[in-house]
């Protein structure tokens, strides 16, 4: 006999503060720069709500925040870093190093740990000693650095390539070769640009537009972003890290 | 009964920290009755779509003059547009009482803003926005929601402004926008009609294309009516038209069998 003690009493809804509006970001880490991109279509469900959204901000002239999952959370964290990093541009009169960064934004994660931010984040930038970095983190704050990361709707499609074309997993170097720990910067790109197309054409809720931050370190040559089209500098000065955001169009259907 | 003649008079320890043993920010409040405080589940009085677009000169919104009373067609001459301060429209759905309660609090944002700091400052559309969706993400976050989905235009110093945020402080801005019903049937017709024409399309351009939208929701939208308002922003102000008619035409349905005069 089912429990029929169920349907009596009036039917309770719950309201759900949470919503999830799609799209996907990655971040991949070179040997002296690190490239964060995000595709910029916000949905819910099959609707889409803007073609222009952006996932990724530049924090610092060394560090580029993604967030993705629930927007409303995810502005208001990109908000309260931006606050928290402010604070301490006034209190150090420096920015804050990207490790500190990092582990700032678990901490704030955390903080929120029994009514979480539904976002995951994807923090990329140069470290102290010039080299490119990525900080992956999950809602609650759980974070390791790792040389790339996908995240976000299409993560299931992206992670498993860049596992393939970032760590070789899978392929055997020739002969007497070995793979190379780093990529250059072009070829990153590439893959890049190629990722998002990828998961444009097999999941719904990515498209519309691509935005990819480049952020170099001091004293690097340019090599790699010269002559891209759509190219935009951010950094506030020449001689640090530059920072700089590329614009691509992405199917819109 | 407290058996302490000491605590008689005094009040309850449960209610007040004597020893300020509590940050500010989490210091227990008395609660105004034994039930707990009574949240909103769900929108009573509501109103349905609200549409908006950018055209040549600034920003269109419109939404029809119903509130219903779940399928009930219960308030048949409400406004749901609403001027905030000089340079921005407010259109909502959504709980109309929620919606009369941010009425008032952007009412009194303006006044104070106005008499407070005698700056000469104005709040354009975009610090309306953000006030805006500070406070529905802030509501949400108590999980004490207002139930609306707000779209505000506004135009000033020369720039275009729409923008969108609801009850879970969502937001987000595009050249067309539409709530409710409308985010499935109108907005592919404006998106249509309008992306990429931003800048050229004419005020009575917009108006048409409106209209249109407004006549296809009131076919298909139960919760509708052939009543509504257009309002716009731009350079020389904004302005809410009075309360209009929709034109509609029901021809077509003396030719659908079962409906018409057919006999068989």
């Amino acid at each position: 006999m089912p429990d029929m003690s169920v349907l009596a009493g009036p039917q309770q809804h719950q309201f759900n503060p949470y919503a999830e509006n799609g799209g996907t970001i990655l971040a991949i880490a070179g040997a002296d720069f690190t490239v964060v991109a995000g595709d910029t279509r916000q949905s819910e469900g099959y609707s889409i709500q803007t073609r222009y959204a952006p996932k990724v901000f530049r924090l610092t002239d060394r560090a580029v925040l993604a967030v993705n999952g629930f927007a409303a959370d995810g502005n208001m964290f990109v908000k309260k870093v931006k606050q928290r990093l402010e604070w301490y541009r006034h209190a150090h009169a420096k920015d804050m190093p990207l490790r500190a960064i990092a582990r700032l934004i678990q901490t704030m994660l955390y903080a929120q740990r029994f009514f979480p931010y539904y976002v995951y984040n994807i923090l990329g930038g140069i470290e102290e000693d010039g080299s490119g970095a990525v900080y992956s983190f999950d809602p609650v704050g759980s974070y390791e650095r790792e040389a790339c990361r996908a995240a976000g709707a299409a993560q299931s499609l992206v992670q498993p390539f860049l596992d393939n074309q970032i760590y070789f997993k899978n392929q055997t170097a020739a002969p007497g070769q070995s793979h190379p720990t780093h990529l250059p910067l072009s070829d990153v790109l590439s893959i890049v640009i190629d990722s998002f197309t990828s998961a444009t054409e097999r999941h719904i809720e990515v498209g519309d537009g691509l935005e990819i931050y480049i952020v170099l370190a001091k004293g690097r040559s340019l090599q790699g972003v010269e002559g891209l089209r759509g190219l935009r500098e951010m950094s506030s000065r020449e001689d640090g890290e530059r920072v700089f955001v590329l614009q691509r169009e992405l199917k819109k259907d | 009964m407290d058996h302490f003649p000491t605590n008689w008079g005094r009040p309850n320890y449960n209610t007040f920290d004597a020893h300020a043993t509590y940050p500010l920010h989490v210091h227990p409040q008395p609660s105004s009755s034994a039930d707990g405080v009574q949240h909103t589940q769900q929108p009573i009085v509501t109103g349905t779509s609200v549409l908006a677009l950018k055209y040549k000169d600034g920003i269109m919104l419109a939404a029809d003059n119903l509130a219903s009373y779940g399928s009930l067609a219960r308030f048949k001459g409400v406004q749901r547009l609403q001027a905030v301060g000089d340079y921005t429209i407010i259109g909502a759905s959504g709980d109309m009482a929620d919606f009369q309660y941010l009425q008032y609090i952007l009412d009194n944002l303006i006044i104070s803003e106005e008499i407070n700091p005698q700056d000469g400052h104005k709040l354009g559309p975009s610090e309306v926005h953000e006030y805006l969706s500070q406070l529905l993400y802030a509501r949400r976050s108590r999980m004490n929601p207002l139930w609306n989905s707000v779209l505000v235009g506004g135009f000033r110093d020369g720039q275009r402004f729409l923008a969108y945020v609801d009850l879970l402080g969502t937001t987000y801005k595009a050249s067309t926008l539409a709530t409710g019903y409308g985010a499935y049937i109108a907005q592919p017709l404006l998106r249509k009609a309008v992306e990429g024409k931003e800048d050229t399309l004419t005020e009575d351009e917009a108006r048409k294309i409106m209209e249109d939208c407004l006549r296809v929701l009131f076919y298909r939208d139960a919760r509708s009516i052939n009543q509504y308002q257009i309002a716009t922003i731009s350079a020389a102000g904004a302005s809410i038209s009075g309360s209009l008619k929709l034109e509609t035409s029901w021809g077509f349905a003396e030719g659908i069998r079962g409906y018409g005069g057919q006999t068989q």
